[in-house]
């Protein structure tokens, strides 16, 4: 802000000051509103163009709906659309169930350390992408990986976790889980410490027992946060790119390619950004009605 | 006794969570032969030092340090004072769009970064930034989640404190230094955080952005070791094991923050 303030004493005839209480909002708004009118309002607006050309720069020609004819007859973007949706199905419940088991057990006046065991289990998801990237690539190793390791000493084969395409998606899953199982958790943490505690007391004055409790009490309680975590877990899923990237590459045979995988390997493996962009559009399209949908279901 | 089992339990899966950090720091400290030995070995070894030497020899690890922070300082700086100014507007004045302004800003939460990447590259190229720090910087600036969460703490901010500066004759800059930030400087610090460790991290756009390894930030640069044929892991484990390790200070620092930042982020919906 290298705006100047009027200085009263300065100058005889008081000018009026430039920053007044009037204009001020829209001095502060500014620097946003440029920031999002270029790298987000014209992008958005510039790639659904973008999706109706083919080529780039001096090349580029108006296709119309081409590139979503393409898409729709297109066999890998069905096997991504499959995968993703198998991915979904199968990890974002698991993790749930995982991390709405691990906060109550964090919340549980009967464990020790429980700092301690908080701040383990929330570091996961603060892994940058590469090193989540070599740290599980060795964990899923099938000779002398960790995980393999930790199944040997309950006397498990070694599995060769990403050279099949039946394991190289349980990795995927594997890996997920191990990166946002404790960011779940804490959130549902957070939702349980705000339960009031005089529920329980006149639950138990009625002579509820634990399970009545956590049914009648708890499930409740949280509906909101539960919900928004299916919200946010199943967009997320949705957009799944980290894990396949860097663990699999798509493969082995596709069983890993994902949506925004693929919408990667156009754009900039293969600078179809026409392409790219129409990908791009069908997975906003399907994160939003995923999204509009299970809005709804929170409202009922 | 029942206590005690749960708390087995948690610490088992504590184990799981942490052990591959733990690991990762192992390794860094033995040569490439000896990293992926059966059992895996959990205590150090001696090679730190020549794994730390073969690494700046091979992607020049001060230089890429430098990089990345300055990248990832200059993106928390810029990110901090437009959310703070934008959300203090929203938060505190009446203007002409602001609650569609807001609304929009919202709303692009939810479009996949996959949809604005290619306009924001060719809008790069044109310019002729590609291959330069403002091409990382300059997009990150604007950070809806960050602008939310500086408007919903301003909102518990009561007017009657900024009123009373300007009684006294404060200007409407010296309200926002003198009251504003001031009061604000828990979230401004969770905040920071945040997009410092989001900027660090930050991968696939500095990968497209990025030509000359000169350039590289260290997640690019680290990446590119692996693109390698015969990689050598133990330069490998170092290199993560840095690039972990200013979320691991920052988080048992300010690990009160850290959380209430997140859920203050989980709310948003």
């Amino acid at each position: 802000m290298t705006l100047t303030l009027s200085r009263p004493g300065r100058t005889t005839v008081p000018r009026r000051p430039f920053v007044t209480r009037r204009t001020v909002p829209y001095l502060l708004v500014l620097p946003a509103l440029l920031g999002f009118m270029v790298f987000k309002a014209y992008p958005i607006l510039a790639a659904m163009y973008i999706s109706l050309t083919t080529g780039a720069g001096a090349a580029r020609s108006f296709v119309g709906l081409d590139n979503y004819v393409r898409l729709v007859n297109d066999p890998l973007f069905w096997t991504s659309l499959w995968n993703t949706g198998l991915i979904l199905v199968v990890q974002v419940p698991i993790m749930l169930l995982l991390a709405l088991l691990l906060a109550l057990g964090l919340n549980s006046s009967l464990v020790r350390l429980r700092g301690l065991w908080r701040l383990g289990v929330f570091m996961p998801s603060l892994t940058g992408l590469v090193a989540y990237g070599v740290m599980f690539s060795v964990i899923l190793r099938k000779d002398a990986g960790l995980l393999n390791w930790l199944l040997s000493l309950f006397g498990v084969e070694p599995i060769d976790w990403l050279g099949s395409p039946f394991w190289a998606r349980i990795a995927i899953v594997i890996a997920l889980t191990w990166h946002y199982t404790g960011y779940n958790a804490v959130i549902y943490l957070a939702g349980l410490q705000s339960i009031p505690k005089d529920l329980y007391e006149a639950a138990m004055v009625d002579g509820a027992g634990p399970a009545r409790r956590f049914w009648s009490i708890t499930v409740p309680q949280l509906r909101p946060i539960l919900l928004l975590t299916v919200v946010l877990s199943t967009i997320g899923t949705l957009q799944l790119f980290d894990e396949p990237f860097v663990l699999t590459g798509g493969g082995p045979d596709n069983s890993t390619l994902t949506i925004s995988l693929y919408l990667y390997q156009n754009g900039f493996r293969y600078f179809d950004f026409g392409y790219a962009a129409a990908i791009a559009y069908a997975l906003t399209l399907i994160v939003a009605g995923f999204g509009i949908a299970q809005m709804r279901m929170q409202k009922r | 006794m029942k206590g005690w089992t749960l708390t087995f339990v948690l610490a088992a899966v504590f184990g799981l969570c942490v052990g591959p950090f733990y690991w990762l720091a192992m390794a860094a400290t033995h040569a490439n032969s000896d990293i992926f030995s059966w059992p895996p070995k959990f205590y150090p070894g001696d090679q730190l030092a020549a794994n730390t030497a073969k690494l700046e020899e091979s992607i020049g690890l001060v230089n890429v340090l430098g990089n990345t922070l300055f990248v990832a300082v200059a993106q928390t700086a810029g990110a901090i004072v437009v959310s703070l100014l934008a959300g203090y507007a929203f938060a505190k004045f009446r203007f002409a769009g602001r609650d569609l302004f807001f609304v929009l800003l919202l709303s692009t939460l939810v479009i996949p970064g996959g949809v604005t990447i290619i306009p924001i590259f060719e809008m790069m190229n044109d310019i002729g930034l590609i291959d330069s720090f403002p091409a990382l910087i300059l997009p990150s600036l604007s950070v809806p989640f960050g602008i939310f969460l500086m408007r919903q703490s301003l909102l518990a901010v009561p007017d009657e404190l900024l009123d009373a500066a300007r009684v006294d004759g404060a200007g409407e800059l010296r309200v926002l230094w003198r009251v504003v930030i001031p009061v604000m400087r828990p979230v401004l610090a969770a905040l920071a955080v945040f997009l410092f460790l989001g900027a660090w991290n930050d991968f696939l756009w500095p990968l497209i952005a990025l030509r000359t390894p000169e350039m590289y930030t260290l997640p690019v640069a680290l990446a590119s070791l692996q693109g390698l044929a015969r990689t050598d892991f133990g330069q490998v484990m170092v290199g993560t094991a840095i690039s972990s390790l200013p979320m691991m200070v920052l988080f048992l620092i300010l690990q009160k923050q850290f959380i209430s930042g997140l859920l203050a982020g989980a709310t948003k919906g």
